[in-house]
């Protein structure tokens, strides 16, 4: 049953990704795209190419039954979704599978454990990984609620449990504050939402955002180490690395073993990512959520372990099982992604697509470049700003950051603008270098530095 | 008395309407004065309100809502 024809639901530079190791393995590939993405660089590098809409993401790239239909039509066995768009909904997946088609990825029910909170949180608990202290469901009363936050202490968060996207959150600093909101939260729950449901969560001031890699074929699973994520503008991540800086051996193992554990808890089959909370002072860390799909920020675990993860996920979908044990896994050097965006950093972020004019790629040792950028390719203004990420790996931590920086030396990309000066800077700044930063350092750093990234 | 039109600041998706259940921030016909929010444009996942640059009566739109539109599309005109 290995993959013979792979559709690729998805566009941008993950589809270029994507497409690459289908071809090394021999799988020939059918990419969809949008009115808008005619010209794009992975409808020109795959095998074949099928309009399947309009622009609007609704109408193309999100439409079930179209992609369903082109699968049909080119005779795709298998379907990889990339990540964002349909990558981690259930009922595409189940739709791929009723369709008699491989889903490059997880089961719909393990889509689902995982995409609700709290099933996933349940799911955590129970594979012994450790959660952010708080209730353990929905709390639907005040004394209840009460009880709850006389266990997990101060600063704790008071959540509506049909809010989400940062709606609905309050925190408090002490039980005064907490007596006097926890009825206004209720009552504003009830109004907003129709749910007066409420779930009360302990707040990790400083924490870091570190994650696990994991790979499994629905029995077995490995973790492939952990991704430093931390530093983050309005909950995106921007740079990314592996390993992990300043973090203890003895926690390295515990969080990578906890991420396995659930990982075979769920019978999870695929490429997965564990996302923790680190608390550095208290060196704990707590399970946040669990990815079902390819991330982003995949390059830099390739590098430090020499996988190549999409091809393992074509591999592990087509029927392999996982031909790696834990010990056959090791860590070698630091890599660094830094996420090339559309954007103006000297103008909050302002999003800036426009036509490609000169590009130059940086290369030499260490130096990797994902992208969709072509010179003279017109960026269209209705997807994700993500242009390129540009990955560096060297010896170790310091190596890396002065190999970034005379790479993001060489790079030019005419024509736009885009994040490169954020990195320039981050590069260059003493806190990023000693690795002395959590997941709200960077939109504090921009409030003074911003203004200087041109 | 002269058609004066309404233009994209930015490239992408037009919504006349702040959020799907609501209804739009011109109806045609209505008057409209400068810098007043007529719509909604989308660009690479991020939404920017468009502020009339001009001042006039009884707003017609050209672009629909969710269409693709270029920056310095005309989205409405408006008499003045």
């Amino acid at each position: 049953m290995t993959i013979q024809k792979l559709l690729i639901a998805n566009r941008g530079e993950i589809a270029v990704r994507i497409i690459r190791a289908a071809r090394e393995l021999g799988i020939r590939t059918v990419q969809v795209h949008s009115d808008a993405d005619t010209e794009s660089l992975a409808v020109l590098v795959a095998d074949e190419a099928v309009n399947i809409g309009p622009p609007p993401a609704a109408k193309s790239y999100l439409n079930i039954d179209a992609l369903l239909k082109v699968a049909a039509d080119t005779g795709c066995d298998a379907v990889h979704p990339g990540y964002g768009f349909l990558a981690e909904n259930a009922g595409f997946a189940d739709a791929v599978a009723a369709a008699g088609l491989t889903f490059v990825g997880p089961s719909g029910d393990a889509i689902r454990l995982m995409g609700d909170k709290v099933s996933a949180r349940k799911a955590a608990m129970k594979a012994g990984v450790p959660t952010v202290p708080g209730s353990e469901g929905r709390v639907e009363s005040e004394d209840e609620a009460k009880k709850v936050i006389a266990d997990i202490g101060f600063p704790a968060m008071i959540k509506a449990a049909a809010g989400g996207g940062g709606r609905g959150i309050r925190i408090v600093q002490d039980k005064e504050e907490f007596d006097r909101m926890l009825p206004q939260a209720r009552a504003e729950a009830q109004a907003a939402f129709g749910d007066g449901g409420l779930y009360i969560e302990k707040v990790i001031t400083k924490a870091r955002h570190i994650e696990v890699q994991v790979l499994a074929d629905g029995d077995r699973a490995v973790h492939c180490y952990e991704r430093e994520c931390s530093l983050q503008r309005r909950r995106q991540k921007v740079w990314e690395e592996a390993p992990a800086m300043n973090l203890p051996e003895e926690v390295r193992e515990s969080l990578c073993a906890s991420a396995v554990a659930l990982a075979e808890a769920v019978n999870y089959k695929g490429a997965g990512t564990v996302e923790y909370l680190y608390d550095d002072e208290a060196q704990e860390f707590y399970f946040i959520e669990m990815n079902t799909r390819i991330q982003v920020e995949h390059p830099v675990t390739e590098w430090v372990t020499g996988l190549d993860l999409v091809r393992e996920m074509l591999r592990i979908a087509g029927g392999e099982p996982l031909r790696f044990s834990q010990s056959d896994i090791a860590l070698s050097g630091h890599a660094i992604e830094v996420r090339l965006n559309a954007e103006d950093p000297a103008n909050n972020f302002m999003p800036f697509p426009g036509q490609v004019a000169d590009l130059r790629i940086p290369g030499g040792p260490g130096v990797r470049f994902d992208s969709m950028l072509y010179s003279g390719y017109q960026i269209p203004p209705f997807y994700d700003s993500l242009l390129a990420k540009l990955v560096v790996w060297d010896e170790d931590r310091n190596a890396a950051i002065d190999r970034l920086d005379r790479a993001l030396g060489e790079l030019e990309i005419g024509g736009l603008k885009t994040t490169k000066p954020l990195f320039r800077a981050l590069a260059a700044d003493a806190t990023v270098r000693q690795g002395d930063f959590h997941t709200r350092w960077l939109e504090q750093w921009l409030e003074t530095n911003a203004s200087k990234l041109t | 008395m002269a058609t004066k039109q309404i233009l994209s600041p930015l490239p992408g998706t037009f919504y006349r309407k702040p959020s799907p259940d609501e209804p739009p921030f011109k109806a045609d016909g209505d008057s409209v004065a400068e810098g007043d929010v007529i719509g909604l444009i989308e660009v690479m996942k991020s939404f920017h309100e468009v502020k009339a640059e001009v001042a006039g009566s009884n707003v017609k739109f050209i672009a629909e809502n969710e269409d693709a539109v270029m920056a310095g599309a005309p989205l409405a005109e408006v008499d003045g």
